[in-house]
């Protein structure tokens, strides 16, 4: 087993598959969890489709998942953005089951690394600098410059807007990023003292407790995060849309 | 114990030089190929088979209770003008059952008015045409008297003078008595 903190995020290429871009893409524990989850969220929701007019349990969870990614987009952005409903509700549950099939024991969060996270964000914005164009044409880049403010204040202020649209995909990458290694790291070196003081022997064994204890806390935390940073990633994917349909803010 | 502290301290060093995993841009294009990949199936299983079904399902149902809603309304409204309906028919029959006593008075208080008229010129026909043979009698009856008289007058003038009178003379005495 690995025993370093940053061991658990090691990418084990299993088999060399081909290459794109001089880079070798290989199966790798990576794009095995990835499978998984996207296995997992199928079968999940297979399981949900009964379409029965009085819902089982299954069918509730599977009809509470669609309402509530529906309202989150009809809330934010409106329900002329329903269209990008399923691409938020892929993002949510992509992003949701990685986080959380990351939280047992042996299997590899995906949505630990930056290339993932970036991927995903930058192509969130991308849909949505495509989206806008596509609906608004050139008066898209409107965004950039709010209507109402005195001509010298503009040179700064699309500086500043302009800074601030691409930090955004920079800022949805590093957040999920930083919060999953963060919450691992976190696990791991709780449980590597845990393990260390009991190998102690004698009085030393017993503080182990304050670790463990430390450690199911985090593991709950870590729960809550991983929920948490998939409605934040999909909520603020749905504000980023609201550029696309509401240019003048 | 020592060696195993060892080869954790390699360990962690290891790591150190490597740097982290995360940075090694080595594995990047293969997460981000694998990334799309299944992000790409998730999306075409969900947008396609899963949401529309789900959609459905809801629809079906906000549907199903929108229609029992508005069938209730209905029903609701129909009883509501069953009942007007009743009502109003009830209130028909109050009013023709009154209208029938109304008038079936009335005709009979016609009828009673029409006998009692009847009745009441019957009554005075019969009492003039009494009265008419009464003042027939009288006339008569003061017609006789004049005959009557002058006989009278005849006898008494006969028995007491022994003489016979003739009655136009009586008459005529009478007549000019009479003025």
């Amino acid at each position: 087993m690995a025993s370093g903190p940053m061991e658990q995020f090691k990418i084990d290429r299993d088999v060399d598959l081909f290459e794109i871009a001089g880079q070798t893409v290989s199966w790798t524990n990576s794009a095995f969890w990835m499978v998984m989850s996207v296995v997992l969220i199928i079968g999940f929701f297979a399981l949900t489709l009964r379409g029965k007019l009085i819902p089982g349990r299954m069918q509730s969870l599977g009809e509470l998942s669609y309402q509530f990614i529906a309202d989150m987009v009809r809330d934010t952005v409106g329900p002329e953005a329903m269209r990008f409903m399923p691409f938020i509700f892929t993002l949510f549950f992509f992003i949701l089951f990685a986080n959380l099939i990351g939280m047992n024991p042996y299997a590899f969060t995906t949505t630990s690394h930056l290339a993932v996270t970036l991927a995903m964000a930058t192509a969130t914005i991308l849909i949505v600098i495509i989206a806008g164009l596509w609906k608004n044409g050139l008066s898209w880049f409107k965004i950039f410059a709010p209507g109402g403010l005195p001509l010298v204040m503009y040179p700064i202020i699309v500086l500043i807007e302009v800074i601030s649209f691409l930090a955004r995909p920079i800022t949805l990458a590093v957040r999920l990023f930083a919060n999953m290694v963060a919450g691992h790291v976190m696990l791991k070196l709780f449980a590597i003292f845990a393990a260390y003081l009991v190998a102690q022997g004698g009085l030393t064994s017993l503080g182990a407790v304050v670790p463990v204890l430390g450690t199911i806390f985090i593991v709950a935390l870590e729960f809550l995060v991983a929920l948490l940073q998939a409605f934040v990633f999909a909520i603020l994917t749905c504000v980023y849309l609201n550029d696309v349909y509401h240019v003048d803010h | 114990m020592a060696a195993e502290e060892t080869y954790t301290d390699a360990e962690l060093a290891a790591d150190a030089a490597s740097g982290l995993p995360q940075l090694d841009t080595s594995t990047w294009v293969g997460q981000i190929f694998w990334l799309f990949l299944t992000f790409a199936i998730l999306y075409f299983a969900l947008s396609k088979f899963i949401l529309p079904r789900l959609r459905d399902t809801l629809g079906n149902r906000s549907d199903r209770i929108a229609d029992d809603l508005d069938s209730a309304s209905r029903m609701k409204l129909e009883a509501e003008e069953a009942e007007k309906a009743h009502e109003q028919s009830l209130r028909d029959a109050r009013a023709k059952a009154s209208n029938v006593a109304e008038s079936t008075r009335q005709s009979l208080d016609a009828e009673i008015r029409a006998e009692l008229d009847e009745a009441d010129a019957q009554a005075e026909r019969e009492s003039e045409l009494a009265e008419a043979r009464i003042r027939d009698i009288k006339t008569a009856a003061l017609s006789n008297i004049d005959a009557v008289a002058v006989d009278v007058a005849g006898t008494l003038v006969n028995e007491l003078t022994g003489k016979t009178i003739a009655p136009a003379k009586v008459t005529a005495a009478l007549k000019g008595a009479r003025s």
